[in-house]
């Protein structure tokens, strides 16, 4: 239990700042260069996998802890991992080469994309692929125009906590954190991101409709304006921001935090009792990671093989619940006992979360009259609002 | 036979011998303090590639044209050297009863007991000893059960969690110096002094101060220097509040934008080098 939380929040944190550190994603260019395989031909001998801490592991860091002999055994597929701590070290790593897979968050997949690093996937190759949940596939950030650049891992919702004994009545709304903060003065907390406006924009959505934000990641100059002076009124009421997911559960236990944004392994991880988190009716915030084939990687079959492996039920239980997260594979749950904890395959929960997406100038939403905040202005307004 | 000729040769050479001795540890000084100053001060004047986040040698003066003119950097920069300002003086204030103690009042025995008391605090890690304030200052904490029989509260995480924090931290680093200054004050001049009529108060005032005063100042530069480039600190008890380390910190962390960062620790650097460059005409450098 101790190391998956652990590892956790060193992949959580540092995912954090990954999303937070693209300073500004280009446009994804749509018509790649890069073609997809049509057929899953000989092991190569040995596959390059990076990817964040915790989704490789292949016993040599916890004996118990091994989903990569398996594969190993089965495809004679050697692996190779190495792990990375921000989405810009894994952007330039896979800038550097050598690799044949990559694990990529919400905000690094477009990047690749981009960059023609990564290659389209022909998902019909992949007899896991049916079994992955229908509401993860083709999203914006994992596929350009219909086509599907990887496999979906694991997500996660970035959650309302709170402490039952001192928030009444329950919450139901984030307006518990924005417009109605001023009532828990200095116990409320905030995520310590950039992206974190998006959830102001979330909230935005639902209680200034005039706005007409359709996606909290696609804010004009006048929405981002609404968001920032939000969070800024916000802030008057902010005990503290974390990023620590060791710190938020320290500021619960102890009360210096009575409500505000969290994980679902945070709640987990909380010895006393008092918290319950809820996704709010506006919906939420969260992130989804994507398996992705690098365009010049020299094991193709041995790629395909993993991202196959990978999102089998068992395999992709077992490396979702050690990091603590919701499975992509439907039949994944009858592998974890904590699916319920995590919401996995509920649908309508999942249709609430917005999945982190890097801001670009070129709106998300398909507007194409106005131009979006980009990334690199997110998180100078983030030190703004912080002040 | 070799290490014989060797010291032969460099016998009667001794311009050799020094140079032979200095040239690692100056090449190493040159290398991590003044290239790396130098490299740091010509990257705030590059840029970053917007797509990539990469580096790139492209010279321009939006950077450091931007640290100096938003308000953003002038609030932060106040509140880092207020902070700062604060903590060194806490500290001094402190230090100075607690070291003419030490040099002083207590016999050799005492004294070197309190020197171990003194130092132990720096054997234990930083980080301990900051989530140790953390603890000490949350809701449920020491501070606030100790303070709520008297109708005081925990100050809680924000600017003044900090101060405490940060002047427990370096209160080991200003004690030292001004004992040692105190420690240089000849017992006889104290005498001297009583003998002349002088009161304990005067004899602070008039005697000793103006010899501690070199001893004073050094130590003060450690709680300044050290509390102006924090940023673990305020991140675990500062609550919402940014200090300058905070705002370089984000910007190589998450923003990747290593020119911009490079640009803000140029403000630290600057208040350091006014501040060294005042102490230096007191001659405080040398009681180093």
């Amino acid at each position: 239990m101790l190391k998956p939380t652990a590892r956790m929040s060193l992949r959580a944190g540092v995912a954090s700042v990954a999303v937070a550190s693209l300073a500004a994603c280009g446009t994804a260019s749509s018509g790649s260069d890069t073609e997809a395989a049509t057929e899953i031909g000989d092991a190569e001998g040995t596959v390059s996998i990076l990817a964040w801490p915790g989704y490789v592991e292949d016993g040599s860091n916890d004996p118990t802890v091994d989903w990569v002999s398996d594969f190993e055994e089965a495809t004679s597929c050697e692996v190779v991992s190495k792990t990375y701590g921000t989405s810009d070290e894994a952007y330039q790593l896979m800038q550097s080469g050598g690799y044949d897979v990559v694990a990529a968050s919400g905000d690094l997949t477009l990047r690749l994309i981009a960059a023609d690093l990564v290659s389209a996937v022909n998902t019909d190759l992949l007899e896991n692929y049916e079994g992955i949940f229908d509401f993860l596939k083709d999203k914006e950030w994992n596929s350009v125009d219909g086509v599907s650049y990887g496999v979906p891992h694991g997500y996660g919702a970035n959650l309302l906590m709170y402490n039952t004994e001192v928030v009444d009545p329950a919450p139901t709304s984030w307006d518990v954190v924005f417009d109605s903060a001023s009532d828990y003065a200095g116990a409320v907390t905030a995520y310590d991101s950039p992206i974190y406006i998006a959830d102001a924009a979330v909230y935005l959505m639902t209680h200034e409709p005039d706005l007409g934000i359709t996606n909290p990641y696609a804010l004009d100059e006048d929405q981002f304006a609404a968001a920032v002076d939000l969070l800024k009124l916000q802030k008057e009421s902010v005990g503290e921001y974390w990023s620590d997911y060791l710190k938020e559960i320290q500021a619960f236990e102890s009360g210096d935090s009575v409500v505000g944004t969290t994980w679902q392994v945070i709640q987990n991880s909380i010895s006393t009792g008092n918290t319950e988190v809820v996704l709010p009716e506006e919906g939420a915030t969260g992130w989804s990671d994507t398996w992705m084939i690098a365009s010049e990687a020299e094991s193709p079959n041995c790629a395909y093989m993993w991202l196959d492996y990978i999102a089998s039920p068992e395999a992709n239980a077992t490396a979702t619940a050690y990091f603590g997260e919701a499975p992509s594979s439907e039949a994944a749950c009858d592998f974890r006992d904590d699916c319920e904890a995590y919401h996995a395959g509920d649908e309508e929960y999942a249709s609430q979360i917005w999945y982190w997406t890097t801001p670009v100038a070129e709106c998300v939403d398909g507007r194409e009259d106005v131009e979006c905040v980009d990334y690199a202005e997110w998180t100078k307004a983030w030190q703004e609002i912080k002040g | 036979m070799t290490t014989h000729r060797a010291s032969a040769f460099l016998a009667p050479r001794r311009r050799l011998q020094v140079a032979g001795l200095l040239t690692a540890p100056v090449a190493w000084l040159g290398l991590v303090y003044v290239v790396a100053l130098a490299a740091l001060l010509i990257t705030a004047f590059w840029t970053v590639d917007g797509l990539t986040g990469q580096v790139q040698i492209q010279w321009t003066t939006d950077n450091v044209v931007e640290v100096f003119t938003e308000a953003l950097y002038r609030t932060v920069t106040l509140r880092t050297l207020g902070i700062a300002a604060a903590v060194t003086v806490i500290d001094v204030l402190i230090a100075i009863p607690v070291a003419f103690f030490m040099a002083k009042v207590a016999g050799p025995r005492a004294r070197h007991l309190l020197v171990i008391a003194v130092l132990a605090p720096l054997w234990a890690s930083y980080l301990v000893k900051v989530y140790a304030w953390r603890a000490l200052l949350s809701a449920d904490g020491l501070i606030g059960w100790a303070g709520a029989p008297f109708g005081l509260d925990t100050p809680g995480y924000g600017i003044t969690g900090v101060i405490l924090t940060l002047s427990y931290l370096w209160l080991p680093y200003v004690i030292m110096p001004i004992y040692a200054g105190f420690d240089r004050v000849p017992d006889r001049l104290l005498e001297a002094s009583a003998d002349l009529g002088a009161r304990g108060g005067i004899t602070l005032m008039a005697v000793v101060l103006p010899m501690i005063r070199p001893a004073i100042i050094a130590g003060s530069i450690f709680a300044f220097c050290l509390s102006l480039g924090d940023y673990i600190t305020v991140g675990i008890v500062g609550g919402t509040t940014q200090m300058l380390g905070n705002l370089v910190y984000t910007n190589v962390g998450a923003a990747n934008n290593l020119p911009l960062a490079a640009a803000i620790s140029l403000i630290p650097i600057g208040i350091i080098f006014v501040y060294l460059a005042a102490v230096r005409r007191t001659g405080a450098l040398r009681s180093l």
